[in-house]
């Protein structure tokens, strides 16, 4: 049988997208699935022994302290990073914006922090807020300010951690802005300069609504992206409190690492994916409704 | 057909291949995995065993594996149900519980007389359900660990033998530059040893006892546990001896006394390869035994990292002799004595344990000299049960609760880990 030439092309398109797509579904949606499963049992490594609980794992969450402060933390941090990260970022974006000379360099200035290691920038900060030998609080001394504890107060330290995330990876944010800005059409400045409209009235009618694309990522991203979403922090959590991680007292304990511990520490599996579930069940209903308030078209 | 025709020659001229090849697979030597997280000190001895190993049995391949402390429960707890894992995992013996329960080991097929005659006391910690479930190489105990150089600095001759002469050196040995500490008297380690020193010694220093004999029932809310409590964060908040964050990182109370900065730590055996390779020549440093209270009585914390046989040591009869053999010989007295030498944990086994030259070591001796007064704490929950402990001691320094509320909180915290354990 003899295919036409453009149906054996698209056959191929077919192939070389369904390996990703297989590769996406057994190493992201399926493990996913499985925590379902997983979260109803007892776990144990061989699959005969481990026996059903029904909703045990689920129940057993309500009573448990340290999970209620986890998702405690979870909210602080989101209502003090996720603002933090669009305004810095659409701030430094419009300055970025209007600037001619020296733009690049202050792009890759802000830019830089979101390329270096989580790890490596959590261990720096540490090294720098450190209370005794730390540079900040030798700076601030000699400033005539009070030393701060900062990662050793349990009132401080989840500022602290959320102030390092923010630092990190507003570059990113800085440069989703960057790229709004500049798809922007002229043609609308300069219609509104000839209506008449101020700064500000330019600001508000065309650069926001036309930003808005932009703010959705950026607000999605800021929030439940893994990494780089305020609800799920772990990697900074993890390194600016290496000898006592969501310390101290759970003050930056985040959900993800409590999960992490209850896993690989306790290895109570069912559990774990118990609170995996929940998690994804709160992320994907934020998600949901912060593309839906946020989306909207915009014509003129 | 044609397709056919190929189809059956290839599957055939596979199957006689493959037949050709069995027979000698067979006489391929046994491999087997160990694993353990990544211990400078360790790893070296491990490799060094290995090699003598395997000279002697040419029939077995050992293939050692190392990863990062944080990484190592996630890699078993991923490799394990996978089929991938080690024949032969080192644990701390204080996960053996949640490891056990969730499988992930096998109880040892060796007989229990001869483990409890020829191993100290301590390793009865690895009994559990009626089996054993894993043997170490080494036990540790805690000791002082004191900076000769700034302890004779600062017009004091001996290291502490008392808690009061204990506080005396370290308020001679503090200095603070305005509201900095620059150097330490004593350096604190709430996540590291010192939930051992509360729990296991100081309260039974003071007279108490921090669970019941079945381990099932907390018993440190009680004067002792908070005159322990107490005690202990009087160093900082009386004495100003240290303060508990100081150095940064990671083991920092170590590497703060590593660093030159910090005059005194409470640490373990396994700590003195690290230390003495670390400090070098910089300063003279020792070890003491733990102080006392005047005239009290001495109490040590024991641990020991131990090796057991997962699942996959069982998948055959050859495989289950290899890691047997192997398990036995990282467990015998040469492998011990290389062990002490090269990371400094004290030999598990009696003959060598009662061995009067090692006990006079004056670096090994204050340990060795500890191992008949240490308790091992029966952990069901390693992790929980640390953090618990930690969030104490972080509720008396940081918040200023008073010790005894804090034990409470703490006492009930652990009860309920425990009975959400034992009724699962």
């Amino acid at each position: 049988m003899k295919l036409k030439l453009s149906t054996r092309k698209a056959i191929w398109a077919y192939v070389f997208l369904a390996l990703p797509l297989l590769f996406y579904l057994g190493i992201r949606i399926f493990p996913t699935l499985q925590a379902f499963q997983m979260s109803l049992y007892d776990w144990h490594v061989q699959a005969d022994q481990r026996s059903f609980v029904g909703l045990a794992n689920y129940t057993r969450m309500l009573s448990d302290q340290r999970l209620l402060q986890a998702f405690r933390n979870m909210l602080w941090y989101g209502l003090l990073g996720v603002p933090a990260q669009l305004i810095l970022g659409l701030t430094v974006g419009l300055m970025l914006h209007s600037i001619k000379k020296f733009r690049g360099f202050f792009r890759a200035v802000f830019f830089a922090p979101y390329v270096a290691p989580a790890v490596a920038v959590s261990w720096v900060w540490s090294l720098l807020l450190s209370p005794h030998l730390g540079i900040v609080n030798q700076v601030l001394w000699y400033l005539g300010i009070d030393p701060q504890p900062f990662m050793t107060s349990p009132s401080q330290a989840l500022p602290t951690v959320t102030f390092v995330v923010v630092w990190q990876f507003l570059g990113f944010h800085v440069l989703l802005f960057l790229a709004g800005l500049e798809s922007i059409p002229r043609d609308y400045y300069e219609a509104a300069q000839i209506d008449g409209a101020n700064r500000w009235q330019t600001f508000k009618n065309i650069t926001l609504p036309l930003l808005n694309p932009t703010i959705v990522v950026s607000l999605v991203m800021a929030t439940a992206a893994p990494s780089t979403g305020m609800l799920q922090l772990f990697t900074h959590v993890m390194n600016l409190k290496f000898d006592d991680p969501g310390g101290p007292l759970g003050s930056t304990l985040t959900v993800v690492l409590y999960t992490y511990q209850r896993a690989f520490q306790a290895y109570d599996m069912g559990y774990a994916s118990a609170i995996v579930v929940v998690l994804f069940v709160i992320l994907l209903i934020i998600s949901l409704i912060q593309i839906r308030l946020t989306s909207r078209e915009v014509e003129y | 057909m044609r397709t056919m025709k190929t189809f059956f020659a290839v599957a055939l001229s596979v199957l006689f291949v493959a037949g050709a090849i069995a027979p000698a697979l067979a006489q391929e030597p046994v491999t087997i995995r160990y694993w353990q997280y990544y211990y400078d000190t360790k790893v070296t001895a491990i490799d060094t065993l290995i090699a003598q190993f395997e000279a002697e049995n040419p029939g077995i391949k050992v293939i050692h594996e190392t990863f990062p402390y944080e990484a190592y429960g996630a890699r078993v707890a991923a490799a394990v149900p996978a089929g991938q894992g080690p024949e032969i995992a080192n644990l701390f013996y204080g996960w053996l519980p949640a490891w056990a329960r969730a499988g992930y080991l096998q109880p040892l097929p060796i007989d229990h007389a001869e483990i409890e005659s020829e191993f100290v006391p301590m390793v009865r910690a690895a009994y559990m359900n009626g089996e054993y479930w894993g043997l170490p190489t080494g036990v540790r105990t805690l000791a002082l660990f004191y900076n000769k150089t700034m302890l004779n600095a600062a017009g004091i001759q001996e290291p502490p033998r008392t808690w009061d002469e204990f506080i005396a050196a370290g308020k001679a040995m503090a200095i603070k530059r305005g509201p900095f500490f620059v150097q330490l008297g004593y350096g604190f380690g709430p996540a590291g040893q010192d939930h051992h020193l509360i729990r296991e010694i100081l309260l039974r220093q003071f007279g108490g006892v921090p669970y019941s004999d079945d381990n099932r029932t907390v018993l440190y809310n009680s004067e002792a546990g908070a005159k322990a409590l107490e005690f202990y964060g009087s160093w900082q908040l009386t004495h100003g001896i240290g303060d508990v964050e100081f150095f940064p990182g990671r083991a920092t109370y170590r590497d703060g006394f590593i660093a030159g900065l910090i005059g005194m730590i409470v640490d373990g055996s396994f700590a003195i390869g690290t230390i003495r390779n670390g400090v070098g020549d910089n300063f003279e440093w020792g070890v003491a035994e733990l102080p006392v209270f005047d005239g009290g009585e001495p109490h040590n914390f024991g641990s020991f990292w131990m090796n057991g046989l997962t699942p996959r040591a069982f998948e055959s009869e050859a495989k289950l002799e290899a890691s047997l053999k192997f398990l036995r010989y990282i467990t015998s007295e040469e492998a011990m004595k290389l062990w002490l030498r090269e990371v400094g944990e004290l030999p598990a086994r009696l003959s060598l344990a009662e061995d009067p030259a090692l006990a006079s070591d004056p670096v090994y001796g204050p340990f060795i000299r500890s191992l008949p007064y240490s308790h091992a704490t029966f952990f069901v929950d390693e992790e929980g049960q640390r953090q618990i402990m930690v969030d104490a001691i972080n509720r008396v320094l940081l918040q200023g609760v008073d010790p005894a509320e804090s034990m409470r909180i703490a006492a009930e915290e652990e009860q309920a880990l425990l009975d959400a354990f034992w009724s699962r």
